[in-house]
């Protein structure tokens, strides 16, 4: 058996507005659209992922919270209606799918090994999380591979962001572990904003384009100043300024999705792919992708 | 006039373990004949609905109320979904709740009413809800809590749901889902070995509860800030409980207090405990924060009152 590999790692932001906006029959609130810097991004994006040959999506979700260590979808199938508890005027989606739950079994194992805490999450009435239907939709809405969803465990506030980050890391250790000795190629899914301040409002019409726009000039800069980084392919320096860089935006990185996909992917020190930034209801999104091969690399934005 | 329209408050744990296993633990099985107990006082009451402030539903877009006359579904926890599933159907009073956005936003807040098929009602709302009105004698309504909101957000949150039980003539048991110390344990444990995590966290349950039993619920409200310092994790800005549930029980310190149960749920300090206005009072004390009428937004504190 070849060994397994990461042939991708997205981080794919997952405000539902974007899902609201594309008016998949899945959903059930009709949109006039919005937001389109992102979803023209994530649509190139999941034109490039199918022509890549990969068996498995493992994300990371930050709306997920396990406080008792990290968890694993554990069950081959879930079928049910996810509806955004904080968005719910906007999202319903109906979704189906399907978990590759050898995998996820391997990589719940390697990371218990490495002395993390981990559970398998077996209960067939469980609803998977918005932020996995919402990343995975736009990456693959025609969800013809099987997902994985690793939950987010909440270090950052019971511990430090420090503790988190180097939770973070050893985590996507074992789940490249796990992933190399399946012998599956796999794209990883680092499923948050950047910067993470919301407006408190909503404009009648949430899609109104003219009421969009970073929450402050600050959140803007720093998300601005990571970004750089990633085209340059300085991920351990990206990593280094994450926990003032979370402080400073209240950034959604605080629950180590991209931290967690770096790990997994031995720190990139080549650019990442960008494929577009834009604010939803005041938060910082980019959609970026890191791909081991540089033959399949390109120069998107 | 508090006795008009609040029959009593409640402040109840947020996990689901009095729920789905309460014979794991002798502590849970007394949290879980503290809410049985609870469950009767509200039938022998005189109130007419039920009114949740839960600290595991967070929202964004203001304050949204929980509307659908007729919510169901089956809830699984995120970290105990091994514990079974949490199936309800429970009945909303989405006229009240009309009638609490109204009222909030003629207070300067934004808020909404939430009534959608599906929607995934919270851990601890369900928890509460099923174990005090299982065969939905009274109609209810959920508040959630706004990640942004600090104080002077709450305390007219709370204002404006008065505002609501005056006008519709309502009267009213108040609940409040929110652990006191709120740090469980990391690791998996076994249930017959659960303890507070740490004796600080004890120590300042121990005191809480002094404040509860003495009936000192606006006392709780000013120490708000001192408690989310000691002994909460900082998920969120603030520790609103105490200042939404004084609020809406009328600010001060005349009630008649007891804990019916306080125990470890994973670690974090889960406790029973209800209010019931009264006459007798410990007395009001000269109070350090001020009290709030109207919200006025974060009033741009930053770029006003600048030196030309
Ligand atoms: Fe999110």
């Amino acid at each position: 058996m070849p060994k397994g590999e990461i042939v991708l790692g997205a981080l794919a932001p997952h405000p539902p507005h974007v899902v609201y906006a594309e008016n998949p029959p899945q959903n059930e609130p009709i949109s006039e659209g919005g937001w389109e810097t992102l979803r023209w991004g994530y649509n190139r994006l999941a034109r490039k992922l199918e022509t890549l040959d990969y068996d498995a999506i493992v994300v990371f979700t930050p709306h997920w919270q396990t406080y008792v260590g990290t968890h694993f979808l554990g069950l081959p199938r879930f079928s049910s209606k996810s509806v955004d508890p904080i968005f719910p005027n906007i999202f319903r989606y109906n979704y189906d799918l399907q978990v590759d739950v050898e995998l996820s079994e391997a990589m719940c194992e390697k990371a218990a090994e490495a002395g993390l805490i981990t559970r398998m999450m077996r209960n067939p009435d469980f609803r998977v999380d918005y932020g996995t239907i919402t990343s995975c939709h736009m990456l693959n809405p025609k969800w013809d591979k099987p997902v994985i969803t690793i939950s987010s465990n909440r270090n950052t506030h019971y511990y430090s962001p420090e503790v988190m980050i180097e939770q973070a890391l050893a985590l996507g250790k074992a789940c490249r572990e796990a992933i190399e000795e399946s012998g599956k190629r796999v794209v990883l899914v680092s499923s948050h904003s950047l910067s993470h301040r919301h407006f408190v409002t909503e404009s009648p019409l949430p899609e109104d384009m003219s009421r969009e726009h970073i929450y402050n000039h600050s959140q803007y800069v720093w998300d601005m100043a990571l970004i750089k980084l990633f085209r340059e392919g300085k991920m351990k320096e990206a990593i280094d300024i994450m926990p003032e860089y979370t402080e400073q935006t209240i950034a959604e990185t605080e629950g180590g999705g991209i931290i967690w996909m770096m790990g997994a992917m031995d720190m990139p020190d080549y650019p990442a792919e960008i494929y577009g930034y834009q604010s939803v209801i005041g938060t910082g999104n980019c959609i970026a992708a890191w791909v081991p091969e540089p033959d399949a690399r390109e120069i998107v934005l | 006039m508090d006795e008009d329209i609040i029959e009593f408050g409640l402040y109840v744990p947020p996990h689901p373990h009095p729920l789905l296993s309460p014979e794991a633990n002798n502590g849970y099985g007394r949290l879980r004949a503290a809410y049985d107990e609870c469950r009767k006082r509200i039938e022998e009451s005189d109130a007419d609905l039920i009114i949740v402030y839960s600290t595991t539903w967070p929202s964004i877009i203001g304050h949204q109320f929980q509307a659908n006359p007729n919510s169901e579904w089956v809830h699984v926890d995120d970290d105990f979904h091994y514990l079974g599933s949490m199936p309800y159907s429970f009945t909303m009073d989405a006229e009240f709740a009309e009638s609490c956005v109204q009222k909030a936003e003629s207070r300067g807040l934004q808020a909404r009413t939430v009534n959608y098929d599906a929607f995934p009602i919270d851990t601890g709302s369900i928890t509460a809800l099923s174990l005090l009105n299982p065969d939905n004698r009274l109609p209810a309504t959920i508040v959630s809590s706004n990640m942004y909101a600090n104080r002077s957000e709450t305390i007219v949150l709370g204002k404006a749901i008065r505002d609501a039980l005056t006008e519709g003539g309502r009267k009213a048991v108040v609940v409040v889902v929110s652990s006191l110390s709120n740090r469980m344990f990391t690791e998996p444990i076994d249930p017959s070995e659960d303890r507070i995590h740490s004796q600080k966290d004890d120590d300042w349950n121990k005191k809480i509860l002094e404040f509860f039993n003495d009936g000192r619920l606006e006392d709780l409200s000013q120490l708000s800030r001192e408690i989310h310092g000691q002994i909460r994790v900082q998920k969120v800005v603030a520790y609103k409980p105490a200042w939404w549930m004084a609020a809406t029980m009328g600010q001060h310190n005349n009630y008649t207090g007891e804990v019916l149960a306080y125990e470890a749920l994973h670690g974090s300090g889960g406790a029973v405990i209800q209010l019931t206005p009264a006459t007798g009072s410990v007395g009001d004390k000269e109070f350090d924060e001020d009290d709030v009428e109207y919200y006025k937004g974060d009033r741009e504190v930053l770029n006003k009152g600048m030196l030309e």
